[in-house]
């Protein structure tokens, strides 16, 4: 009987395999619409780039240095596309990046293990997404009033907590299992940006070939529906909080590895940043349907603007006005394709 | 011993007391009709049956089992084989029509990870085979949103159908099909009972239930109101008892 059910799907998908090929171009293309348009952007934006000043993007430093910073919001901005996701939404992140470093960081000053104060960090993000989760769920706030007075009240418990100071980590320079986490790798790019890709791949199966990425898909496109068939959405929405909790005490840790000192205001510039690869990454606010891959181009766009600008020559304050420039169009962009 | 058996159900929303003291049962192999105007509490009652949400007061049993209401939920029903089409039809817009059909119960290796292969070709006969979809080129990974309102029906009761469930609970499956459609649904509901399965059919119009059903339950402001076997019913009958409990 399977064997039949497979035959019959493989012989009516060869029927349309058969049609015209511009029909068969056009559907692929319409389905992969959002990853087409944010290519079209990165070629642009690079292209700009390359044309107002070679000297610094046709070699491949650049590129090096964007592989170099851009992975601490991006794996930030990953964790967040799940949230769009599930239709929450969540701005705590920055704050659970500089608590969970924080935690770490304490927790390898005093025992000099640096594997345990990753552990300690990264229970510490999970625990604030499981308090979002409770705020969300049980409580009923919604979660960009529960995630706005997480985000003030983890600020204000890590500077608290540190006496505004900061923690050296120059104990760890040189240190091997640094290199691990942010050192170069052998083939010549950070070890961050192979972690961010790591990630990445990881939560492109988690959202659309693991049965959780199915939950969070229906739980942000209708919430009751899900429940009829027997998801549980408040738990779905939970785990994603975790997620990006995690996600984001790790992108902190790995943050104040590379900078050898952990900072009190650890994170405090990410917000927009991690929020625009997302958004530019072809991602929206209303549920149910994502791109990882969106936001793995769109973080590298974000990223790339602020040494963009400087090298072609401009003012560090321009860079603010491009990223918001290039939110906006790219959200337009996408609007327009997702309108037909 | 009844398929299920509830006794004595009611429930609260806020100020608004939807079930009061409701009796109900479904016996095997049995087609129950269950009519009621629009408020009556219809969908209610058979939302606490198929777990979503629990009674605030009552006994239920499933083949003379007792369920605990703390232990019961929409999973729960569906391993004791009973399946829900929902008035709401409980679809995700945006999902292609394979996830929409193994929502909930996707197959899976021990790893958690979807067999997209699998669920792809049963999703293929289910709308073949099962609910004899002819649109032309539609396609396993087509959104439910694009799909009209009798398609969206037919994943819907396809689903049902393909989970092969002792007791199949249908509310309103009818709202917003054609003429065709409808004859589809009942078509489909005379074969629940020739395979000796058992059905809730719950409408506010009487005709399509008429032909159907074995006995009917007639619900007004959250109480059962009267029963009716087949044999004591007429059209007109039915229609009186509803008319009058609305005065
Ligand atoms: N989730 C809910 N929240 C509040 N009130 C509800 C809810 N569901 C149903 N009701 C109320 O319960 C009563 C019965 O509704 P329902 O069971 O949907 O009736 P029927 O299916 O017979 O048309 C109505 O007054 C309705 O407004
Ligand atoms: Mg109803």
């Amino acid at each position: 009987m399977e064997k039949s059910h497979s035959e019959s799907l493989a012989a009516a998908e060869k029927e349309l395999e058969n049609g015209p090929l511009k029909e068969r171009l056009a559907k692929k293309l319409s389905e992969h619409r959002v990853q087409v348009a944010v290519i079209g952007a990165a070629v642009l934006v690079f292209g700009t780039f390359m044309v107002l000043s070679p000297a610094v993007f046709l070699r491949p430093r650049i590129y090096v240095a964007f592989l170099s910073t851009a992975p601490f919001f991006g794996i930030m901005a990953l964790g967040l596309t799940l949230i769009l996701v599930s239709k929450q939404i969540d701005l705590s992140f920055p704050s659970t990046m500089a608590l969970g470093a924080f935690v770490s960081a304490s927790i390898f000053a005093a025992t000099d293990n640096l594997l345990l104060g990753m552990l300690g960090g990264m229970s510490v993000g999970a625990v604030v997404g499981v308090l979002n989760g409770i705020l969300v769920t049980k409580v009923g706030i919604p979660s960009i009033i529960a995630t706005l007075g997480m985000m003030f009240a983890l600020r204000g418990a890590v500077h608290v907590l540190s006496d505004g100071m900061s923690i050296s980590l120059t104990a760890l320079s040189g240190a091997p299992l640094r290199n691990v986490f942010v050192g170069m790798s052998p083939i010549g790019i950070p070890a961050q940006s192979l972690w961010f890709i790591g990630i990445a791949v990881l939560l492109w199966f988690l959202l659309f070939r693991h049965k959780f990425g199915d939950h969070v898909l229906f739980t942000g496109d209708n919430e009751s529906a899900a429940q009829m068939m027997g998801v549980n959405t408040d738990l779905t929405k939970t785990l994603v909080f975790v997620i990006l909790g995690v996600l984001a005490a790790f992108a902190g840790v790995l943050d104040s590895l590379r900078m050898l000192r952990w900072f009190p205001t650890l994170g405090e510039g990410y917000l927009l940043m991690t929020f625009g690869a997302v958004f530019v990454g072809g991602t929206s606010m209303f549920g149910g349907a994502g791109t990882i891959f969106g936001t793995f181009i769109g973080t590298f766009l974000v990223g790339s603007l602020e040494a963009g600008v400087i090298a072609a020559g401009l003012a560090g304050f321009w860079t603010r006005l491009f990223v918001g420039v290039l939110i906006l169009v790219a959200v337009t962009i996408h609007a327009l394709l997702s309108r037909r | 011993m009844s398929l299920v058996e509830m006794k004595g159900i009611h429930k609260y929303f806020q100020a608004v007391h939807a079930l009061r003291d409701v009796d109900f049962h479904v016996g095997d192999n049995e087609i129950v009709g269950l009519i009621g105007d629009n408020g009556a509490g219809k969908s209610t009652l058979i939302k606490i049956l198929s777990g979503l949400f629990p009674p605030d007061g009552g006994e239920m049993y499933i083949r003379g089992r007792k369920i605990g209401p703390k232990r019961y939920s929409v999973k729960r029903a569906h391993s004791l084989g009973i399946e829900t089409v929902f008035q709401e039809q409980a679809l995700g817009d945006l999902q292609p029509i394979w996830r929409n059909i193994f929502l909930g119960r996707q197959p899976t290796n021990a790893l958690g990870l979807l067999d997209v292969r699998k669920a792809r070709e049963e999703a293929h006969y289910v709308m073949t085979e099962l609910m004899r979809f002819t649109g032309a080129g539609m396609s396993v990974d087509a959104p439910v949103r694009h799909l009209s309102g009798g398609e969206r029906q037919g994943i819907a009761i396809g689903r049902a159908m393909y989970f092969d469930a002792d007791l199949i609970i249908l509310d309103e499956p009818t709202r917003a099909l054609s003429v065709k459609e409808v004859g589809k649904v009942l078509d489909f509901i005379s074969r629940i009972k020739e395979v000796g399965k058992s059905c809730v059919y719950i409408s506010h119009t009487i005709i399509d239930v008429f032909n159907v059903s074995d006995r009917f339950v007639i619900m007004d402001r959250g109480e059962v109101v009267a029963e009716r076997a087949r044999e004591d019913a007429s059209e007109a009958s039915l229609i009186d008892l509803i008319r009058n409990t609305r005065t």
